[in-house]
């Protein structure tokens, strides 16, 4: 319990925050990081979730390599890549895209597909083409699914990016391992709940704006 | 692979630690949230604390815990134990929230006739509610044996042996052999595991695949 207490006194010294590796430029590296993965991955697994959800086919092979990806160890991941290209940024970004990618493309397509089959036929037997359907009905409606799908990839996303000082890249995991080394135990701790105070934060985020999307989506009707 | 077949017997013992982590955690996540699923049915008031609450754990991050636990346990951060510990939390964060939804989603008619037919609330859940819930369960509790199997090579950073070992000794020597055996070994074990509850399911619960 002492290094809980002497990781508290760390984190309420203005010092700790400050300066070009100071824990604050170091969260502000690692949200940097957590955006960067998970847009990436959103621009892949967003569209692709889609195609799957409004075409209904291929929701199988999507479903198998979510699982797929599951099993795979990020930290294996990252240390392959690492040892192709060179430490720096270009494998933990890699790895926390093969993380992301699952959870946005599940939550998409059980988004698409979680409307009302109904609501799709009566949409179109207005007249309104395929892409009015996606965009003014199934996107609208599946997301709150969607955005569920966003925030569990946000939290594995932040939690994992720790690994990316691993090969080298910044982040709050550069004072975690630096605290590792040198048995610096209170610097350990500290880099720890300020991560853990992220992550928590971003959930809290992210659950606000589901619920306003599903509050919105219930609408007037 | 000269270095992998150099190297079978550390493999084979990595792997064996790997186990000695998983395993348990799966299993201890497993016998911690079927009963903590059952209070928060039974109790209304007490759902929302209980199934949230385990589902947050799931935002803590991995690597943290494995530090701040140790803190907490009084156990030594390369102490294999507290890496139990983690991964049984980390379990527990999935498993809850599914064994719950699983034992919910028993319908309230089947209940009441089970009520009817005079049995008592314990041995209604042994031989209705649990096996009409099993199923589902099961469904999370391969979720759970997966991620966790993936998760537990997370603790190598701190030193603590695993699979993991392979991944972070790999890459300080530069041995791209050791960090593959490592992601095989560790995807296999994931599936060997996953067959395993899925056979176990069918034997135990024949009833599931007649519905499906």
């Amino acid at each position: 319990m002492n290094h809980l207490l002497e990781a508290w006194e760390l984190l309420i010294q203005a010092d700790t925050w400050t300066g070009p590796t100071g824990m604050g430029a170091r969260a502000w590296e690692h949200l940097l990081y957590t955006v960067l993965a998970v847009g990436v991955s959103a621009l892949i697994a967003l569209p692709a979730g889609l195609a799957v959800g409004h075409f209904g086919r291929g929701r199988n092979l999507a479903v198998l390599s979510t699982g797929a990806v599951r099993a795979l160890p990020t930290l294996g991941v990252l240390t392959l890549v690492g040892l192709v290209v060179g430490v720096g940024l270009m494998a933990p970004m890699v790895a926390l895209i093969i993380l992301a990618v699952p959870s946005i493309l599940a939550g998409t397509y059980s988004g698409a597909e979680s409307v009302d089959p109904r609501v799709v036929d009566a949409a179109r037997a207005q007249g309104m083409s395929r892409w009015q359907i996606l965009f003014a009905v199934q996107i609208p409606l599946g997301l709150p699914l969607i955005i569920g799908g966003i925030r569990l990839a946000v939290l594995q996303v932040v939690g994992t990016a720790m690994l990316a000082a691993y090969v080298g890249a910044g982040g709050l995991g550069a004072p975690l391992f630096l605290g590792l080394r040198t048995y610096d135990y209170p610097l350990l701790l500290a880099a720890s709940l300020v991560v853990i105070a992220l992550a928590v934060l971003l959930d809290i985020a992210f659950g606000t704006v589901q619920r306003t999307a599903r509050r919105l989506m219930r609408g007037p009707a | 692979m000269d270095w992998i077949l150099a190297n079978t017997g550390r493999i084979a013992e990595l792997t064996l630690d790997h186990a000695a982590l998983s395993l348990p955690a799966v299993l201890a996540a497993f016998l911690l949230s079927v009963p903590l699923a059952v209070l928060a049915n039974r109790l209304r008031p007490l759902r929302e604390p209980i199934v949230s609450g385990t589902g947050l754990l799931y935002a803590v991050p991995s690597l943290p815990l494995f530090i701040v636990l140790p803190i907490i346990l009084g156990t030594g951060i390369r102490d294999p134990l507290n890496a139990v510990a983690a991964l049984t939390l980390f379990g527990m964060a999935l498993m809850v929230r599914s064994a719950a939804e699983a034992l919910d989603a028993v319908s309230a008619e089947v209940r009441l006739a089970a009520a009817a037919q005079g049995y008592s609330s314990w041995g209604r859940f042994w031989t209705v509610d649990l096996p009409l819930a099993g199923p589902a369960m099961l469904a999370g509790l391969r979720v759970v044996s997966v991620s966790t199997i993936s998760l537990a090579t997370v603790s190598a950073v701190l030193g603590v042996p695993s699979l993991g070992s392979l991944f972070t000794d790999g890459f300080q020597r530069g041995i791209m052999e050791s960090v593959l055996a490592g992601v095989v070994m560790t995807v296999v074990m994931a599936l060997i595991l996953d067959l395993l509850l899925v056979l176990s399911g069918r034997l135990l619960m024949p009833w599931a695949r007649r519905r499906a």
